[in-house]
């Protein structure tokens, strides 16, 4: 895809997603880093992005979907703006990776895979995220919070809610 | 920032340059930084392929094969271009060694990465992470543009007329890729369903060219050998197990983290003096030893040295080296629940053992847990658990049943206590869950 204007993706990204087809020995290893990056600019796997990186890998959407089904940070619905991220495995469990869960179920009023009614937050019990030994942990989008006590969870919240409203009156003015 | 740990008994060889700001190139450099990867382009491949042998060192993924051998097993004449893969896909849960090695050394890995591609003749090498690993993708693919822009990447790499490159690239979400051959699936665009064996990756991998695939420790651990020679570099370690090792304890202890411990280190030890003991002062109950999948140790079981002979004569595995303690106040049978639980999720559903054993055993877990088990069901949840083992593609099916195998076996005593619709003694945290 040469034609800039055809792309549903800020420039930015199709510019990104260009070198990425260049970048393996294969087009098709582009596959799984571009649906991560369209999905963290869209918010997820819409018709409309499966459609343009099956064209830019020149696979069928059909391919594109059936790849896509197997991993699990792609999503076929938006999420909220933060995307909160609870591990509940083995390390984050026995030191309290489920009080986490649940104080962030009680502060924002949903439960698994939920999104709040505003957009901002949706929340995820999730696998093992790698940081067991700074359990109990969480991910919020990428950023890693560690060493956590249910008492964080209020201020962790506060700080992305923060985040929201700044940028949405950034996007106002 | 995940917080850095030490004690005096570290023996500090791969993560020596953590928290020294080696993240950064000239930073690298000063701390002796490529001087491994220039000496091996100088001496050659089979120099490198006896040091490495020499070294004793072996597969920090948990398999535990000998690195030096692994490489040999390349063809050294190939029709089709040969490989080097890194994989960072670190998901065993227990396991967080690497998420340290990609934030303060990627170019450990970088220069690793060279050596192997050295070791085999590859020109080409990929560092693939797990996708939560975004902020550490961004660090790597940071070192791995500096590492071009010094020349030490490309057509000519250090000034010579050889060439090696590096492609870095990022998951989305699945434990499964961490099995190599999955891994070169994601890697060339597809599910990650594993590939049967043989043929080997060494002989045919990633799209379809002899691979020699690493796990990121294994490979930040390479220059380290170079440097203090193979021999040396074996000495550290227990017999046939050279080195050291990156052991991550979790759970129920006063200080948990990631500590550098030669191989062999005593297990009792490395609880009771590196990471100060179970929590609060309670006793222990139980340690899962090398990432979730490796059977349950009981405390009369853990004195013994840390490495993967003497691990696997005490009934267990040495693993990621992800040590996971349990005090005296969990309840074993929902341990055994989560563990299964996470299983059946990464199941990929390739292998009908897996995909249908990790499934009832979830579901005979769930049952028995809530207060609703038979007696019966204890010997179903063995039998279940027996019958994956071996009948799979990858090693899923094994890592799923293993575990369960030993918390059977060891604690049916608890799990008894569970029978006729006894509440479990324990506080309970799995009903909250949607796992």
């Amino acid at each position: 895809m040469t034609d800039e204007t055809m792309s549903i993706f800020s420039p930015k990204l199709a510019a990104r997603l260009d070198a990425l087809t260049a970048k393996y020995p294969v087009r098709r290893s582009a596959l799984v880093p571009m649906l991560l990056y369209a999905q963290d600019e869209v918010g997820y796997l819409s018709d409309a992005v499966i459609a343009e990186v099956a064209e830019r890998i020149g696979i069928t959407e059909l391919d594109v979907r059936n790849v896509a089904t197997y991993y699990s940070m792609l999503r076929f619905k938006p999420a909220g703006k933060f995307n909160v991220q609870v591990c509940t495995n083995i390390s984050c469990m026995l030191r309290g990776g489920y009080e986490i869960f649940e104080r962030f179920q009680q502060e924002l009023g949903i439960a698994h895979k939920g999104v709040t009614a505003d957009g901002v937050f949706s929340l995820e019990e999730v696998e093992c995220i790698g940081a067991c030994c700074w359990a109990p942990a969480i991910q919020v989008n990428y950023d890693f919070h560690d060493e956590l006590s249910p008492a964080h969870v209020p201020g962790i919240l506060a700080g992305y809610r923060g985040r929201a409203q700044a940028e949405g009156k950034g996007t106002d003015a | 920032m995940p917080r850095l740990v030490s004690h005096p008994d570290e023996v500090k060889i791969v993560s020596k340059r953590f928290g020294l700001g080696a993240a950064k190139i000239d930073r690298y450099l000063e701390l002796g930084g490529y001087q491994s990867a220039r000496k091996c382009l100088a001496e050659g491949p089979d120099w490198i392929i006896n040091e490495m042998k020499a070294s004793g060192l072996r597969g920090r993924g948990g398999a535990g094969f000998p690195t030096g051998m692994k490489w040999s097993f390349v063809p050294k004449q190939s029709a089709k271009p040969k490989y080097v893969l890194v994989n960072g896909d670190e998901s065993e849960p227990g396991t967080c060694k690497d998420h340290l090695i990609f934030l303060h050394d990627p170019h450990s890995v970088i220069e690793g990465t060279i050596i192997a591609g050295l070791a085999i003749g590859a020109k080409t090498g990929f560092i693939y992470l797990r996708g939560e690993y975004r902020y550490l993708l961004e660090i790597m693919e940071r070192a791995v543009a500096d590492a071009y822009a010094k020349g030490f990447l490309g057509k000519n790499i250090f000034g010579s007329d050889t060439e090696f490159q590096i492609i870095t690239q990022t998951g989305a979400g699945a434990y499964e890729v961490g099995e190599e051959s999955a891994l070169m699936e994601s890697l060339e665009g597809k599910r990650g369903v594993p590939r049967i064996k043989p043929p080997f990756p060494a002989v045919v991998g990633l799209y379809g060219g002899p691979t020699v695939i690493n796990n990121a420790e294994t490979i930040a651990t390479v220059p380290h050998v170079i440097a203090m020679g193979g021999a040396a570099f074996s000495e550290v370690g227990s017999p046939r197990n050279g080195g050291t090792r990156l052991f991550g304890i979790s759970g129920h202890v006063e200080r948990p983290g990631v500590y550098e411990l030669p191989m062999g280190y005593n297990l009792k030890r490395m609880i009771y003096e590196v990471a100060g003991g179970v929590r609060g002062g309670r006793g222990l109950k139980a340690v899962v030893p090398g990432g979730s999948s490796t059977p349950v140790l009981l405390p009369e079981e853990i004195d013994i040295g840390m490495d993967f002979d003497q691990v696997g004569k005490a009934g267990s595995m040495l693993g990621s080296g992800g040590v996971v303690v349990i005090d005296d106040q969990t309840c074993i049978v929902e341990f055994a629940l989560r563990t299964i639980s996470f299983y059946q999720h990464e199941s990929c559903g390739w292998c009908i053992p897996c995909r249908e054993g990790t499934d009832w055993l979830k579901k005979s877990l769930t049952r028995f847990h809530a207060g609703f088990g038979e007696r019966k069901d204890i010997d179903n949840i063995q039998y279940l658990a027996e019958n994956m083992m071996g009948r799979t593609f990858c090693p899923l099916g094994d890592a799923a049943a293993m575990p369960i195998l030993g918390f059977v076996k060891k604690f049916r005593k608890e799990f008894e206590e569970h029978l006729g619709g006894k509440a479990c003694a324990f506080a309970k945290h799995l009903d909250l869950a949607v796992v």
